[in-house]
């Protein structure tokens, strides 16, 4: 209740999009983290819905860091736009690195947890969180950059 | 990468202090536990209650650390945050750590 009518103090999303741009490496992704929550403080959001914003970029920026600048690349810029809509978040991530390899998202399956001990995944996860929690995640490889957008639905 | 270690009878509690285990410092982080679970405790009880943030390199690098102190030991999670939680329910990762709300929780369970 005390939520909902913080929500109504505050007013509506803001209509303004939330532009952030960082050279690739994992400290510049935290930093990007860092400020496109900053810059969604206004729509009052829950820890459920920071914590499920958070990892979804984080994934995929930490993606673009190891694999569309992978090391021994220079590193390249990657830009992200977040923009407000009815009901939630759209995103545009862009960088100009290597595209993704057959020019698909991965489909991102859960790990397989059914195998022994020293079997156990240690990576593989970052494309099923992904997945998992986006919505209508498009993948574009267009002239020489990577273009991936997804949504983000907040309950309101 | 901050971690933090005491010893509870047969159970050594390793506490980290830091409010982020993701791709920035997912390799010092295996590290840091390597080293800190070198004593050879059979059960360690991983305090995460200051970590706000996890990603899928800090969970690996989580489940690195289980695979290295071997079978015959144990790694116990207590404390998870609401974001840390949600990694490790979404990934079905909960159910081959245990896992515990608080490390007092992990504690009385694992007491000699």
């Amino acid at each position: 209740m005390q939520h909902n009518n913080a929500r109504m103090v505050q007013g509506p999303p803001p209509a303004t999009d939330v532009h952030i741009s960082i050279t690739s490496s994992e400290y510049a992704v935290r930093d990007a983290l860092s400020r496109l929550l900053d810059a969604l403080r206004p729509l009052m959001l829950d820890v459920e819905e920071t914590g499920t914003i958070e990892l979804v970029l984080a994934e995929a920026m930490n993606n673009i860091v190891e694999h569309a600048y992978p090391p021994g690349d220079r590193p390249g810029p990657i830009t992200l736009t977040c923009t407000p809509e009815a009901g939630g978040l759209r995103f545009l991530i862009k960088d100009t690195g290597r595209p993704m390899p057959n020019g698909v998202t991965p489909i991102g399956l859960p790990v397989d947890l059914s195998v022994d001990f020293n079997e156990l995944p240690e990576g593989g996860f970052g494309w099923f969180l992904i997945q998992d929690l986006a919505r209508d995640v498009v993948y574009h490889r267009v002239d020489d950059a990577n273009q991936l957008t997804f949504r983000l639905c907040l309950a309101g | 990468m901050e971690l933090r270690s005491q010893q509870d009878g047969t159970v050594q509690i390793v506490s980290v202090h830091n409010a982020r285990i993701d791709a920035a410092v997912a390799i010092e982080f295996k590290d840091a536990m390597r080293q800190a679970t070198e004593s050879g405790s059979p059960t360690v009880i991983l305090d995460l209650s200051e970590v706000d943030f996890i990603d899928s390199s800090g969970l690996g690098a989580i489940v690195a650390s289980m695979k290295h102190m071997g079978q015959d030991r144990s790694l116990v999670l207590a404390g998870l945050t609401p974001t840390v939680d949600k990694v490790f329910r979404l990934t079905r990762m909960d159910s081959v750590f245990g896992v515990f709300p608080t490390l007092q929780t992990a504690l009385d369970a694992h007491a000699a």
